[in-house]
């Protein structure tokens, strides 16, 4: 099938008014925000050298910190803000999306105005300043109508590379609840969906490109006094903004909100799950590429209204518990811990997703591998890889500490690539997940956990605590629970992580439903 | 001298650190004279004349103009009123020739209409083609013409006094000479009073009423260039000899008759 008549590009399309309206919001008010900070500090400092430099370094220190670590950190630092504002002042506000994304971009914009907007400043030629004095001019006419005018080419450059910074850099607001471009390329990256990839990746640079113009036209027209020009830039991007908030009139009440972590499986539930709502008459909408800290505190907060965690993950992460309990007494324990966050853990899908240690078949016959203790006297010689969190996961701790492991080497990749990894031999073994469709695909196997080092990871349904009494919720979810095994949903991710059309999360969780509906 | 002085400088002293940029100068320029005051760089010259319309602030002495001291008046207020040539011109880049030459009246908020009027008025003023600069930018003039917006400029508020700081030093010798007979008759004309700085003691014999020598700060003597030749200080014979001696020079390496 050729590329253009593949029908994800329509799919994405379908997506368009919703990630590029939110990304526009997003990425400008940010703009906005870290202009009316940033211009004023250049012209404050201009003729301060200290506090000058004390400003540039601290943007400059912004600049060095990740985009993806700045976003991911103004996530918590919100949530403590939000329960400040609560406690002391009786205000809540949401530290989830727009605000921690809008504050995070904003700070990231500032290096570039400011740098350029005191640079410009500075590059004026005194005596120029000197005439403005002589002709009677006061310090803010000076300012207005020599200084920034004559500063103007060199503060726009400065305002236009943040412009293309911001724009770029929001697309890594998709992970602290910020509906963006980025959907596309996290959705894109995690199911193997390359046109969605590259629809975000175009869209976003598109985007960037066309406010670059727009501002470019402004800057043009104030600079030879052309309002015509100015005008038409000013309205272009008012018409962005304008065209943005079209879609999002009329839509008063989302509904129900469906929360996925950044992995295929998740893409799929959260699909499955907004379908079911939907089926039973709910409006509801999913939410998807949540980071995992954040997908937990954003239900607490009533942000999403539920998803769909794993029983370890939150045995090791919000409980903090490195024991290791039986797997009916884990759930128990956790339902009556996670019901004092007035969280309900509505039931089991029917499946685990556990962190296993994962090696091809055939190499482990060979060596005569088949549990983790006959991995561990061959372990010296191997090198092992895992996703972003494992090495430094209490499981990993554990799976060291009951079987002795102690590898060559190890490697943190991306999910998706840890299972070509293993299979071409670039590694020896991987910390996969059991219920991923690679292993099959791949022909690899999941080692014997024999001596239970590893906690239940099973598939369970949150609800929000303001869904806790929700009858039609519960009604709508009820048919799903214990439905999945393990099969299924290997072969569902399987499918997920083609590339093609029948490969979308939607798709497959169509064919999910089919599968399990008669169950 | 009859009343008081437009421009009066008592026992003045300005120093910048350790350096006495202008110490103990006591001068004063009479309505509708035209004073030179001429130096060497670092001599104190460009700082004296600052000092009157407060782009720098005396340190002690009193400074009046048109005899209000000028501590109590609000030093942009003062400024305004006051025309300020500046060297090669000062021009604002970004600004048409017309709207330069507006500033001033701009500022003092005056109607658009009247201060399109004056600029016409200014360019014919100091010669400059209405059609072929009005609406021009300064990176399009010639030195010499933008000189004379740079004294359009300056004269545009109707002052009743001139402030030049070197004003024809960066032109060559043809432009140069033009431009300060012209605005000689100005000066006249307008009935300005004009205090103007210069190193070269031939410009400033052959536009000044008056002269005053400075070095290190000081006031070295003042007067007529014939009382200038009274006295008794060897730099200030010394700066009057030289445009003699080059004359002289001068004649004995051109022929006497012919097109020179």
């Amino acid at each position: 099938m050729s590329l253009l008549a593949d029908p994800r590009w329509g799919e994405a399309l379908a997506h368009l008014p919703d990630y590029l309206g939110n990304h526009v919001r997003v990425s400008l008010a940010a703009l906005a925000l870290g202009l009316a900070v940033s211009l004023p500090l250049a012209i404050l400092t201009r003729n301060r050298p200290a506090p000058r430099a004390m400003l540039l370094a601290f943007a400059s220190i912004v600049q060095t910190v990740p985009g993806l670590a700045l976003l991911a950190l103004f996530y918590p630092l919100l949530l403590l803000a939000a329960s400040v504002a609560l406690a002391w002042f009786g205000v809540s506000f949401s530290a989830f999306g727009f605000l921690p994304a809008m504050l995070a971009l904003a700070l990231y914009s500032m290096l570039p105005v400011l740098r350029n907007g005191i640079t410009g400043l500075n590059g004026i030629d005194p005596a120029l300043i000197e005439a403005a004095k002589g002709v009677g001019m006061t310090g803010r006419q000076s300012l207005v109508m020599v200084e920034l005018p004559l500063a103007l080419p060199v503060m726009m450059a400065g305002i236009r590379t943040a412009a293309v910074w911001v724009i770029g850099t929001a697309t890594l607001s998709t992970p602290i609840g910020q509906t963006s471009l980025g959907n596309y390329i996290f959705a894109g990256l995690q199911t193997q969906n390359w046109v969605f990839v590259l629809f975000g990746c175009l869209a976003s640079a598109l985007l960037a490109l066309a406010v670059d113009q727009l501002l470019g036209l402004i800057e043009n027209g104030l600079r030879r006094r052309n309002r015509l020009r100015a005008a038409l830039g000013c309205a272009g991007i008012a018409a962005l903004v304008a065209a943005t908030l079209v879609p999002t009139m009329g839509r008063s009440s989302q509904g129900y909100v469906v929360g996925a972590k950044t992995f295929a499986e998740q893409y799929v539930l959260s699909a499955l799950l907004r379908d079911r709502l939907q089926a039973a008459g709910l409006s509801a909408t999913a939410r998807s590429g949540l980071g995992s800290s954040v997908i937990f505190e954003a239900l607490k907060a009533g942000d999403i209204d539920l998803y769909v965690d794993y029983s370890g993950t939150l045995w090791a992460n919000q409980l903090h518990r490195t024991d290791i309990k039986p797997r009916a007494v884990l759930l128990a324990e956790l339902k009556t811990a996670l019901a004092r966050d007035n969280i309900t853990l509505f039931g089991e899908l029917g499946f685990e997703n556990a962190y296993a240690l994962v090696m091809p078949k055939q190499r482990a016959e060979a060596l005569g591998i088949r549990s983790i203790a006959d991995l561990a006297a061959h372990a010296s010689t191997m090198s092992i890889a895992g996703d972003y969190e494992f090495f430094s996961r209490p499981e990993w701790a554990a799976l060291q500490k009951a079987y002795g492991l102690s590898f060559r080497a190890q490697r943190q990749m991306q999910p998706d690539f840890m299972y070509a990894a293993v299979a071409s031999g670039e590694v020896d073994v991987i910390a996969g997940y059991t219920s991923d469709g690679l292993i099959a695909k791949y022909d690899l196997v999941a080692l014997d956990d024999i001596r239970h080092a590893i906690p239940p990871y099973d598939a369970i349904l949150l609800l929000a605590p303001k869904r806790a009494g929700d009858q039609r919720l519960k009604a709508a979810l009820k048919p799903l629970l214990g439905k999945i095994d393990i099969a299924t949903m290997r072969e569902a991710n399987l499918r997920a992580s083609g590339n093609d059309a029948n490969s979308s999360p939607d798709a497959v969780a169509k064919w999910l439903w089919g599968t399990i509906r008669h169950r | 001298m009859p009343s008081s002085p437009m421009i009066g400088y008592a026992h003045v002293t300005k120093s910048f650190g350790s350096l006495k940029a202008v110490n103990d100068v006591t001068l004063d320029v009479a309505e509708g004279e035209f004073v030179a005051i001429v130096g060497g760089s670092g001599s104190g010259k460009t700082t004296l004349l600052r000092l009157a319309n407060r782009l720098i602030e005396a340190d002690g002495g009193t400074i009046t103009v048109e005899g209000e001291d000028v501590r109590k008046v609000d030093p942009v207020a003062l400024r305004r009123r006051i025309g300020y040539v500046f060297q090669s011109g000062g021009l604002f880049p970004h600004l048409s020739v017309a709207d330069n030459i507006g500033i001033t009246p701009r500022l003092l908020g005056e109607p658009s209409a009247a201060i399109a009027m004056r600029v016409d008025e200014l360019l014919e003023l100091v010669q400059l083609e209405r059609a072929a600069h009005r609406d021009r930018l300064p990176e399009a003039l010639s030195g010499g013409q933008r000189q004379r917006v740079g004294v359009a400029r300056a004269l545009a508020a109707r002052p009743r006094i001139v402030l030049m700081d070197e004003p024809f030093g960066a032109l060559d010798p043809l432009t140069r000479d033009a431009l300060g007979d012209d605005y000689r008759s100005l000066h006249r004309r307008l009935g300005l009073t004009t205090v103007m700085i210069t190193h070269d003691m031939t410009e400033a014999i052959l536009l000044a009423d008056r002269i005053a020598v400075m070095r290190g700060g000081q006031l070295l003597a003042q007067g007529t260039p014939d009382e200038l030749t009274r006295s008794g200080d060897a730099y200030v014979l010394e700066l009057l000899r030289t445009p003699r001696r080059q004359v002289e020079r001068l004649n004995a390496l051109l022929p006497q008759s012919g097109a020179a």
